[in-house]
C-alpha cells in the first residue's frame, strides 16, 4: 500500500514538474527561483485548508464550512485588532486559532453527539458562519486603514529568504505530518476511516475522533483567517467566498479518497500545489482568469478518475496463472 | 433418507403428504389458512405510514408556526400579491429540489445543479444572439440541462466514479464553460413572451411557475410513490447491491436520476433566466445548496433509502416563507442564509434529541 | 480443580420486544476450549457483545480472575484481557500488519509518540512465534483470509488477552488452514489461556474442544465435559427435541438438459468451466472455499461478464449482461450473504419478495399493493415464514427466515434454474430441513437446482451429480452413487493421498 502511495504522489509531483516545464519552454520566467516562491507563498493557505479537510475527510466526513469559518474568525480579529490594536499579534494570532477550534468544534459536537451526517451539519453551519461575518460587520468591511501596522506587517516579513506565510505552510505542514504518523489520534482518523466498527473494538472512540478531526480543521481555518485577512488587507463578508469546494478539490487531487482511510498529508501537499500551479501558469500563458475554474474543474474530474483506478479491487484472483499478473 | 415428517414445514399451502406419497393442494388459493393455521396478515398496524406522516406534520407545523410569524412580523404579507410573490421565491429551486430528493434517495448526490443552469442559461443567451426564437430557446435550456445531467450520469455509472467528488468537478466545469463564454458580460434582451415563463401570470394571482411546480410535484410524486421506478429508486438506496441481485438495472435507474436533475435545472434555467431577464455567467450562484437543505428539510436521509416528495414540497415552503418573511423585514440575504442553515440543523437535530431525551427518562 | 478465569452469572439482556438473554451463566477455564452451542438466535453474538463490552447486560455479574469488573467500553474489555476473533475479520485493509495488530496499544516513545521500530520488531517476534510466516511490514488487504485470522491472533497475544473468543474462525477456511488453526488454538492453550469456541461444525468441537456450554432461546440449557457427552445429546440440548441429519426423498423425474454452459472463462477468477443441469435435477457445486463457484455462478447470473464461454438455455443462447437479463431468461440466484446480497433489510417483507415481479403485479409502471401483497403471500406461506405480518420489516428475522424470503421472492418469477449458494450457512437446524425439503419440492415440479455447498453432508445428500472445483477449474463432475466423501474432498483439495477425513 506504501508502495502504491508513493507512486501516487510520485505521479502528481510528476504532474506538476511537467506544467511547470511545459510553461517555462514559452516563458523562461516562470521558472525562476523568486516566481516558484510566489506560487508557494500563493498557495501557502490552500496548503493548509488542505491538510485540515483532509483530516475530516479521512474520518469519513467533510467539512464544507472551513471557508466560512475562514471569514468569521477573520472579521473577529480584523475587528479586534481595530478597535484595540495594542494587542499582541501572537495573542490574536493564538486567539483566531481557539476561535476556530471552538467553531469547528460545534462541527463536531453535532456530528458526535447527534449523529447528524457531516455533510448536513456542515451545509449549515457554512452559511450561519457566513451570515455572522454580517451580523457581527454590520455589513461593513474593515480594510487596511484600520488594521495596526503589525498585523499587517507580519505577513511582509521573511525568514531565512521565505516569507513568514510560507513557513506558517511548512510549520503546520510538519505538525500535521507528526500527528497523522505519530499520535495514536493520528492513527485513529485513518482507522476509523478504514473500518469503523473495528475501530471501536480496538478501543477507539470514533465519535470523538471525528469531533477532534473537524477540531483540528476549525483550527486550521481559524489561523488561516488571520492569514488570509492580513495578507489580501481586506476583511469583508465576501473573504474566501466558493472557496469550501477548491479546499475539497485540493484534497481529491492529492489523493484522498472520499470514501475515508486512504491519503496522505504529502498527497494533500501536492494537491493543492497542483491547483496553486495551474492558478498562477494561466496569467502567464495568457489565458484569460475565466478559463481557472473550468481547468480546475477538468482537474478534479480527471484526478478523481485515475484515484478510482488506484482504489478498484480486481476481484479474487482465484486462477494459479493469473497470480504472477496481479 | 426419510420423508418430512408431518410436524415439518409443508410446502404446499395446506396441502400435505399423503401417505401414498401424494401431494395435494398444490397452488392454493391465497384465501386459504395453511395448515399450520396461521395466515400472514398485510399489516398489523401502519407503523411505517406513522413514522413518515411524524416528520411531515412536523414540517406542516413548522411552516403554519412561520406563516404566523411572518402575518405577525409585516403588514404587507397577508395580501395576494405578495402570497404570489412569495412563491417566485422558492419554485425554481424547488423544481431542482424534486429531482435532486430521488438523487439523495439513491445514496448519490448532486452538487452541479446550479452550475448546470448557469451554462444551460448562458447557451440560451448565446442561441438568442443568433437570433433564435422563445421555442428554440427552450429547448436550448432544457437540452443542456439534460445533456449535463447525461454527462454526470455517465461518470458515476459508467465510470463508476463516488458522485460527490464528480459533480464537484462538474460543478466547476459547467460554470467554468460558462465563464469562458461570457467573461464578466452578460447578455440581454430577452424576448417578452420567452419572460413570460418566469414573470407571467396563468389566473389572476397564480404564476405560471407555481402551476408549473404544482404539476412536476404531483409528478414526481406519482414517480415516487406509485410507480415501480419509484420502487427501484427506494430498494436502491436501501441496498444497491442487493437491488442488483434482485435484478434491479442499479446503473440504468442512477444514470436516468441524473439526467433528470439536469432536466430539472434546465427546465429552473429557463424560468430562472426568463425571470431576471438577463444572464450573468455567476447566475444561481450558491443554488445547490439551498437544494440540498430543501431536500433535507423534506425528511429526506442524505444516507439514502427514505424520504418522501410531500416533505419535500413542504420544505421548500418552509424556506420560502422564511426568506420572503424576512425580504419583508429587509433582513440581508446574508443573514436570511443564517435562518435557513439554523432551520436544517434545528429541525434534524429536534427528533434525535427527543428520542434522547425520551430515552434518558426511562 | 482449576478456578474459572471468567464467570458469567446471571447475565440478562433484552432488547425491545426481544429477550436476548436470559439469566445465563458460563465459565471459561485457563488452557481449556470451551465451545458455545447453539442455533442462530440463540443468544451466542448477544453474549459475544456482552463479553467485549459492546453491550451492558441489564442484570448479572461478570467477574474476571475472581475479581467482578464491569465493561463499559470495548477497551474496558480488552483491558481486562478478553478479546474476540471474529468471522469477519475486523481488521484495518489499509494499514500494515504490525499496525493491525498494536492498534489502539501502539508502543510510545517518552513524548507519547508512536514507536514504530519498536512496533515492528515485536510485531514481527509474536508473528514469528506462531510460525504465521508473515511479514510485518505488509499491507494487510494483500493477505488470504487465513493469514488475516493470523494476524488477528497475533494481536490477541499481544494484548496479552487472558480469555480468547473464536466466533466461527473456520467458516471461510480450506482445510489446511483449518489445520493450522487447530495447532494455533493448542498453542494458545498451553499459554494457558481461556478459550471460547463457538461454531455450528461438530467435528470440529468435538476435535478440539475440552468442554462445551449449549444456549437455546436465550437460555444457558447445559454444560459439561465433550468427552462424557454423545453429539446426540448436544443436538437434543440444542434444538430441544431428538433431530436426526435426513434429506427429503427426492422424487423428481430427470429430464432433459435444460442449462448447458461451455468453456465459461474469466480473466482472474475461473477457466474453461463447464456443466450442464438437467430438468428435475439437483447439480451440486462442491469445493474449498475460495474455489471460484460462487464467481461462476455470478458469472452464469449476470453479475460479472466473462470473458469467453457460452450458456445455452432452453436451445437458446444467451449471455446475460446483468441479474436483470438472467431473471429475464429464467436463472435466479440466491447469494450466499442473505444481508448484504438476498435481502433488503430496510424494507418489508412484501417489498423484499415483489421487487423481481413487479412487472407482473404493476399495470402500465403504476404499483398495485394488492396484488404484491397476494403475491408476497402465496410464496411466504408456501415456505411457512414465521412472521407476525408481510409488512415487518426483514431486518427483525432470523436468518432462516430471512433466508426463505429471499427464496420466495425467486420462486415468484417462475424460473427454470434456481441457484442456490451456500443455502443453509449459519441456519438453525429446524430451517435447514425446510430449505431442504423444499428444494426436493422444486425438482419435482420441473425447476433445476444448481447448489453450491462446502458442506459434504448437505452435497452428498442432495445432489443427483455433483461438480468439484478446485482453484478455478473443474475438475470432475460425479454421479452421486455410492459417492464417497473422501473422493470430493481428495477432488476439491487436490491431494493423492486419502487423508483420514
Amino acid at each position: 500500500m506504501n508502495r502504491l502511495l508513493k507512486t501516487r504522489e510520485i505521479w502528481l509531483a510528476l504532474a506538476i514538474l511537467a506544467v511547470i516545464v511545459l510553461v517555462t519552454l514559452r516563458f523562461p520566467r516562470f521558472s525562476q527561483p523568486s516566481n516558484l516562491l510566489t506560487i508557494f507563498n500563493d498557495t501557502s493557505i490552500l496548503m493548509m485548508l488542505a491538510l485540515g479537510q483532509m483530516a475530516v475527510i479521512l474520518t469519513r466526513s467533510i467539512d464544507l464550512s472551513m471557508a466560512s469559518n475562514l471569514a468569521l474568525t477573520g472579521m473577529i480579529v480584523a475587528m479586534t485588532n481595530a478597535a484595540f490594536p495594542m494587542i499582541p499579534i501572537p495573542l490574536l494570532i493564538a486567539g483566531c486559532i481557539v476561535v476556530g477550534a471552538v467553531l469547528g468544534g460545534f462541527n463536531g459536537i453535532l456530528v458526535w453527539k447527534l449523529d447528524i451526517p457531516p455533510i448536513v451539519v456542515t451545509l449549515g453551519t457554512l452559511t450561519i458562519f457566513r451570515g455572522l461575518v454580517f451580523v457581527i460587520s454590520g455589513g461593513a468591511w474593515v480594510n487596511a486603514a484600520q488594521m495596526s501596522t503589525e498585523f499587517i506587517q507580519l505577513q511582509r516579513g521573511s525568514f531565512l529568504g521565505l516569507p513568514i506565510l510560507s513557513w506558517f505552510a511548512i510549520v503546520v505542514a510538519g505538525l500535521v505530518y507528526v500527528l497523522m504518523t505519530r499520535t495514536p489520534l493520528g492513527r485513529a482518523f485513518y482507522a476509523i476511516g478504514v473500518n469503523p466498527t473495528a475501530s471501536v473494538y480496538t478501543g477507539i472512540d470514533v465519535g470523538r475522533t471525528k469531533f477532534l478531526a473537524f477540531v483540528l480543521s476549525g483550527a486550521i481555518s481559524g489561523l488561516c483567517g488571520y492569514l488570509w485577512i492580513s495578507r489580501y488587507v481586506i476583511a469583508s463578508v465576501e473573504v474566501a467566498g466558493g472557496y469550501e469546494l477548491t479546499i475539497v478539490a485540493a484534497c481529491v487531487i492529492g489523493g484522498v479518497s472520499i470514501a475515508g482511510g486512504i491519503g496522505t498529508v504529502a498527497g494533500a501537499l501536492l494537491g493543492a500545489l497542483f491547483l496553486g500551479v495551474v492558478n498562477n501558469a494561466l496569467p502567464v500563458i495568457g489565458v484569460s482568469p475565466f478559463w481557472q475554474m473550468a481547468i480546475s474543474g477538468a482537474a478534479i474530474l480527471l484526478a478523481v478518475v485515475l484515484n478510482a483506478r488506484g482504489e478498484r479491487s480486481r476481484g479474487r484472483v482465484i486462477l494459479k496463472k493469473a497470480e504472477g499478473a496481479a | 433418507m426419510s420423508r418430512p415428517d408431518a410436524n415439518s414445514p409443508s410446502l404446499q399451502g395446506g396441502g400435505r403428504h399423503g401417505a401414498d406419497g401424494s401431494v395435494s393442494g398444490r397452488n392454493k388459493a391465497m384465501t386459504d389458512i395453511p395448515a399450520n393455521g396461521r395466515r400472514l396478515p398485510d399489516r398489523l398496524d401502519n407503523p411505517l405510514k406513522s413514522a413518515v406522516l411524524s416528520w411531515e406534520s412536523l414540517l406542516v407545523l413548522v411552516a403554519l408556526g412561520i406563516f404566523v410569524a411572518n402575518s405577525f412580523a409585516s403588514p404587507y404579507f397577508l395580501n395576494a400579491w405578495s402570497l404570489s410573490d412569495l412563491t417566485f421565491n422558492f419554485t425554481e429551486k424547488a423544481l431542482i429540489a424534486l429531482a435532486m430528493a430521488l438523487v439523495i434517495i439513491t445514496g448519490e448526490i448532486d452538487l452541479s445543479v446550479a452550475s448546470i443552469i448557469a451554462l444551460a442559461s448562458t447557451l440560451m443567451g448565446l442561441a438568442l444572439q443568433y437570433g433564435a426564437d422563445t421555442p428554440t430557446l427552450v429547448a436550448v435550456g432544457v437540452g443542456v440541462g439534460i445533456l449535463c445531467g447525461a454527462f454526470n450520469g455517465f461518470l458515476v455509472t459508467g465510470l463508476k466514479l463516488p458522485s460527490i467528488v464528480v459533480t464537484i468537478g462538474t460543478m466547476s466545469l459547467f460554470r467554468g464553460i460558462a465563464f469562458i463564454i461570457l467573461g464578466d458580460q452578460s447578455f440581454k434582451g430577452y424576448p417578452r413572451d420567452f419572460a413570460w415563463f418566469g414573470q407571467g401570470y396563468v389566473w389572476w394571482v397564480i404564476s405560471f411557475e407555481m402551476v408549473l411546480f404544482a404539476v412536476f410535484a404531483v409528478i414526481f410524486y406519482v414517480l415516487l410513490h406509485h410507480t415501480v421506478f419509484g420502487r427501484r429508486v427506494y430498494a436502491i438506496g436501501n441496498n444497491a447491491t442487493a437491488a442488483q441481485f434482485s435484478g434491479v438495472r442499479v446503473d440504468r435507474i442512477k444514470f436516468v436520476l441524473f439526467c433528470l436533475t439536469g432536466l430539472m435545472s434546465g427546465i429552473a434555467a429557463v424560468l430562472l433566466t426568463a425571470r431576471l431577464g438577463s444572464t450573468r455567467p455567476s447566475i444561481a450562484q450558491g443554488f445547490e445548496l439551498e437544494v440540498i437543505t430543501m431536500v433535507v428539510l423534506g425528511g429526506v436521509s442524505i444516507l439514502g433509502g427514505a424520504g418522501s416528495i410531500v416533505g419535500v414540497v413542504l420544505a421548500a415552503l418552509i424556506i420560502g416563507l422564511v426568506t420572503f418573511g424576512l425580504g419583508l423585514l429587509n433582513v440581508p440575504g446574508i443573514v436570511m442564509s443564517i435562518f435557513t442553515g439554523t432551520l436544517l440543523i434545528v429541525v434534524i437535530a429536534l427528533p434525535i434529541l427527543y428520542r434522547m431525551w425520551k430515552e434518558r427518562r426511562t | 480443580m482449576t478456578e474459572p478465569i471468567l464467570t458469567l452469572s446471571g447475565i440478562s439482556k433484552s432488547f425491545p420486544g426481544v429477550r436476548a438473554l436470559h439469566d445465563v451463566s458460563l465459565e471459561l477455564y485457563p488452557g481449556e476450549v470451551t465451545a458455545l452451542i447453539g442455533e442462530n438466535g440463540a443468544g451466542k453474538s448477544t453474549l459475544v457483545k456482552v463479553m467485549t463490552g459492546i453491550y451492558q447486560p441489564d442484570a448479572g455479574e461478570i467477574r474476571v480472575g475472581g475479581r467482578a469488573v464491569s465493561l463499559p467500553t470495548a477497551i474496558s474489555a480488552s483491558n481486562a484481557g478478553i478479546t474476540a476473533i471474529h468471522q469477519e475479520t475486523v481488521l484495518f485493509d489499509e494499514l500494515s500488519v504490525a499496525e493491525n495488530i498494536y492498534l489502539g496499544h501502539a508502543p510510545c516513545n517518552r513524548l507519547g509518540l508512536i514507536d514504530w521500530k519498536t512496533m515492528r520488531r515485536e510485531a514481527q517476534a509474536t508473528l514469528d512465534s506462531m510460525a504465521a510466516g508473515i511479514d510485518a511490514d505488509m499491507p494487510l488487504k494483500e493477505l488470504g483470509i487465513a493469514k488475516k485470522h493470523l494476524v488477528a491472533v497475533a494481536r490477541a497475544l499481544s494484548v496479552d488477552a487472558q480469555v480468547v473468543i473464536m466466533d466461527e474462525p473456520t467458516a471461510a477456511l480450506s482445510q489446511k488452514e483449518i489445520e493450522e488453526l487447530y495447532v494455533l488454538v493448542e498453542l494458545l492453550k498451553q499459554d494457558g489461556k481461556a478459550i471460547l469456541f463457538i461454531s455450528h461444525k461438530f467435528d470440529e468441537i468435538y476435535r478440539i474442544a475440552d468442554r462445551y456450554t449449549v444456549f437455546r432461546d436465550g437460555e444457558m440449557v447445559g454444560k459439561g465435559f465433550i468427552r462424557d457427552t454423545p453429539q446426540g445429546e448436544i443436538v437434543r440440548m440444542m434444538v430441544g427435541r431428538a433431530v436426526d441429519q435426513i434429506f427429503p426423498e427426492r422424487t423428481a423425474a430427470i429430464g432433459e438438459t435444460v442449462l448447458e454452459v461451455t468453456g465459461l472463462s474469466h480473466p482472474t477468477e475461473f477457466e474453461n468451466v463447464s456443466f450442464s443441469v438437467k430438468k428435475g435435477e439437483i447439480l451440486g457445486f462442491y469445493g474449498l472455499v475460495g474455489a471460484g463457484r460462487s464467481e461462476v455462478m455470478q458469472a452464469v447470473f449476470g453479475m460479472t461478464r466473462p470473458s469467453a464461454g457460452t450458456m445455452v438455455l432452453d436451445g437458446k443462447a444467451i449471455a446475460p449482461r446483468s441479474p436483470a437479463d438472467a431473471v429475464a431468461a429464467g436463472i435466479v440466484y440466491v447469494p450466499e450473504e442473505r444481508g448484504k446480497q438476498g435481502v433488503i433489510t430496510g424494507e418489508p417483507i412484501f417489498k423484499n419478495v415483489s421487487l423481481p415481479s413487479l412487472d407482473k403485479t404493476s399495470r402500465a409502471g403504476f404499483l398495485r399493493l394488492a396484488e404484491e401483497f397476494a403475491l408476497a403471500r402465496t410464496y411466504t406461506e408456501r415456505l411457512d415464514l414465521r412472521a407476525s405480518s408481510l409488512s415487518q420489516n426483514v431486518s427483525t428475522l432470523s436468518g432462516g427466515n430471512q433466508q426463505k424470503v429471499v427464496i420466495a421472492k425467486w420462486l415468484a418469477t417462475l424460473p427454470r434454474v434456481i441457484i442456490l449458494d451456500e443455502p443453509t450457512k449459519g441456519i438453525d437446524i429446524g430451517s435447514k430441513a425446510a430449505v431442504h425439503g423444499f428444494m426436493a419440492e422444486l425438482v419435482a415440479q420441473g425447476l433445476s437446482v444448481i447448489m453450491v455447498s462446502s458442506e459434504l453432508p448437505e452435497v452428498l445428500g442432495m445432489s443427483d451429480r455433483v461438480v468439484v472445483m478446485r482453484e478455478g477449474l473443474v475438475v470432475d463432475t460425479l454421479d452421486n452413487k455410492d459417492l464417497r466423501p473422501e473422493t470430493l474432498v481428495r477432488l476439491a483439495a487436490g491431494i493423492v493421498e486419502v487423508e483420514a477425513a
